[in-house]
């Protein structure tokens, strides 16, 4: 770059309902590269941004949810598309934030593939966990599945794009609309992310993502009323008893997710099951 | 003041000379309104009070008997579980409906509002409307929200709109009378000025907003120059006029600032259910929502709250 030109730096936004905004607050934090010097500053979003998120994501839930299975699977592979098409940028950031070259552009990879694999999953879960279920009365029972609704995720801490893509995805391809904590200390990506989706038809309020403190806003992910399941990455025994105890309010779902490997165990339907609900229905069936 | 004194007193003013409404100050000053901090105890009374001055509302050719005997119910038990909460002030319903509302409501300090005169069109003649508001008022209606002629206000028919008001409102006997300028098809704050002049001068109790038919409805900007016309009248008569926004208002913290405006532009004698009500349907169970997160720090769901 020649000396006569100052570099335009990004603001790294939140993403709520499908808007690119600073925090409610006006807080913020410094992220910092290895060697002290300041990377960017990021939103330290607080429990009001948290809660305008939710409001977001119940308003878009449903419809979401209504929408067609190849539907669901269409978006996720645009998802993947146009962030095939910024990889350079994402493995730039992952490098900024100390990942070795080699290491981010295989992260990069497997979080597009990843997206293919759970665009792949959208139209065939519902097959592999419904049932019909023989009952000695005459009905016909079967049980098939629904989103569990609004899930709120903290997301891996170390892990920030591929564990950032394989919660959000597993999430949404069941018909959920989401709220996500970026990683504390690797925001970037999550950031850069939340551009890829808003440009891939998500509708806006189905994925919702903030910045900020772990510990500050933990205890705000739990204790919604109007939150239906939880997902932690690698929280320590404190925050998982907190979480627990404050989700027992309105009995979200809680779902753990520690020390994942997620370049290879979070491919997986069951991930897709977490946040899904069994309805089973009795149909009397006459002779 | 005798009936016939005070119809005398009823004088057309002259909406030539009707002040300009300067709109780029209107937005500064709303956007004023919308920065006061209103936190802790101070929320808890203001959502009590917005409570205290929610006209419950269903308008809808759908409605029926059940669904006006379901609205009643909420109307008296906003939320069993949070004791000492104030009941609505009334609740709003089409003329049909008001018997089925007097009699679900019976033994309870709730106001019964009932639409008239062709609501939300108004497209009818005199008589038409005034049978249409005579009707109501029998049935038991204790508020009547009537809608101005807005065809015969644009062409500049100052008069008939005039007569009419003063009409129905001597249709309306005891009654109050809640004028419907129907903002959204007026245009300009010019104009919702002269509407809010002429009917106050007509006899109007309250003036309102909006049918909740047309968008936009309510709007802090209309609302502020229906208040400080208000004021004006009261400046010049000595006589207090309500003010009913309606439509639009579903969420307390836009009530709030709704509160605010009125605190600053009329005071606190228009902080009551007497003078002041939001006519809304959804806002009442958004404001018992936040007095819950009030009470016990956490964010609710609108699944927890009966709808109608």
């Amino acid at each position: 770059m020649s000396a006569d030109r100052i570099a335009v730096a990004k603001t790294y936004k939140i993403y709520i309902g499908g808007k690119f905004l600073r925090s409610e607050s006006g807080r913020y934090f410094t992220l910092k590269d290895k060697k002290n010097n300041v990377i960017a500053n990021i939103c330290r979003s607080s429990r009001k941004d948290f809660r305008n998120s939710v409001v977001a994501a119940r308003g878009a839930q449903l419809s979401w949810a209504g929408a067609s299975a190849y539907l669901h699977g269409q978006i996720l592979y645009r998802i993947a598309e146009i962030l095939e098409g910024r990889r350079e940028q994402f493995v730039a950031e992952l490098v900024l934030q100390g990942i070795a070259l080699r290491t981010a552009e295989k992260e990069v990879n497997q979080s597009i593939d990843r997206l293919i694999y759970y665009a792949g999953w959208s139209d065939k879960y519902q097959q592999v966990f419904s049932a019909v279920n023989p009952v000695s009365s005459s009905h016909f029972n079967f049980s098939v599945l629904e989103p569990t609704g609004v899930v709120a995720i903290i997301s891996p801490d170390d892990s920030n794009l591929l564990g950032l893509v394989s919660n959000i995805a597993a999430a949404i391809v069941g018909g959920n609309a989401c709220i996500v904590l970026a990683s504390e200390t690797k925001p970037l990506c999550a950031v850069s992310f939340a551009e890829v989706l808003h440009a891939s038809d998500v509708p806006d309020g189905v994925v919702n993502i903030l910045t900020g403190f772990r510990s500050e806003l933990t205890e705000f992910f739990a204790s919604h009323m109007d939150v239906n399941a939880i997902i932690y990455c690698d929280g320590g025994k404190a925050a998982a008893k907190t979480i627990q105890v404050l989700a027992a309010d309105n009995i979200k779902r809680v779902i753990a997710r520690n020390r994942v490997d997620w370049s290879g165990d979070a491919a997986s339907p069951y991930l897709i099951r977490d946040t899904q609900e069994v309805k089973t229905t009795w149909h009397p069936i006459g002779t | 003041m005798t009936v016939t004194a005070a119809k005398k007193s009823r004088r057309l003013p002259d909406l030539s000379r009707a002040l300009v409404v300067d709109e780029v100050g209107v937005n500064e000053r709303v956007a004023r309104f919308q920065s006061r901090s209103i936190k802790k105890s101070s929320k808890v009374e203001a959502l009590k009070l917005i409570l205290s001055m929610i006209d419950l509302t269903t308008l809808e050719g759908q409605d029926t008997p059940g669904k006006v005997q379901q609205l009643c119910q909420k109307a008296i038990h906003l939320h069993n579980s949070m004791p000492g909460l104030p009941h609505v002030a009334a609740i709003c319903v089409y003329p049909t409906m008001v018997g089925v509302a007097k009699e679900a409501l019976v033994g309870h300090d709730i106001n019964i509002a009932s639409v008239a005169t062709a609501f939300p069109s108004g497209m009818s003649a005199l008589k038409v409307k005034l049978d249409d508001t005579r009707m109501a008022v029998k049935a038991g209606a204790t508020e009547i929200d009537m809608v101005i002629s807005r065809g015969n206000f644009l062409g500049g028919d100052y008069r008939y709109v005039f007569d009419e008001i003063v009409a129905v409102k001597e249709a309306c006997g005891d009654a109050h009378l809640k004028v419907i300028l129907e903002t959204g098809e007026l245009g300009t704050l010019d104009r919702v000025r002269k509407a809010s002049m002429l009917a106050m001068s007509a006899g109007a109790d309250f003036i309102k907003t909006s049918t909740g038919k047309i968008q936009p409805a309510a709007t802090m900007q209309v609302t502020l120059t229906m208040l400080q016309a208000i004021r004006d009248h009261y400046r010049d008569t000595g006589r207090m006029v309500g003010m009913k926004p309606a439509g639009g208002i579903s969420t307390s913290k836009l009530a709030i600032h709704y509160l605010v405006m009125l605190h600053e532009t009329l005071g606190n004698a228009w902080m009551t259910p007497m003078w002041f009500r939001f006519g809304a349907s959804s806002l009442a169970n958004d404001v018992l929502m936040q007095l819950l997160k009030q009470s016990t720090g956490l964010y609710q769901s609108p699944d927890d709250f009966s709808k109608d």
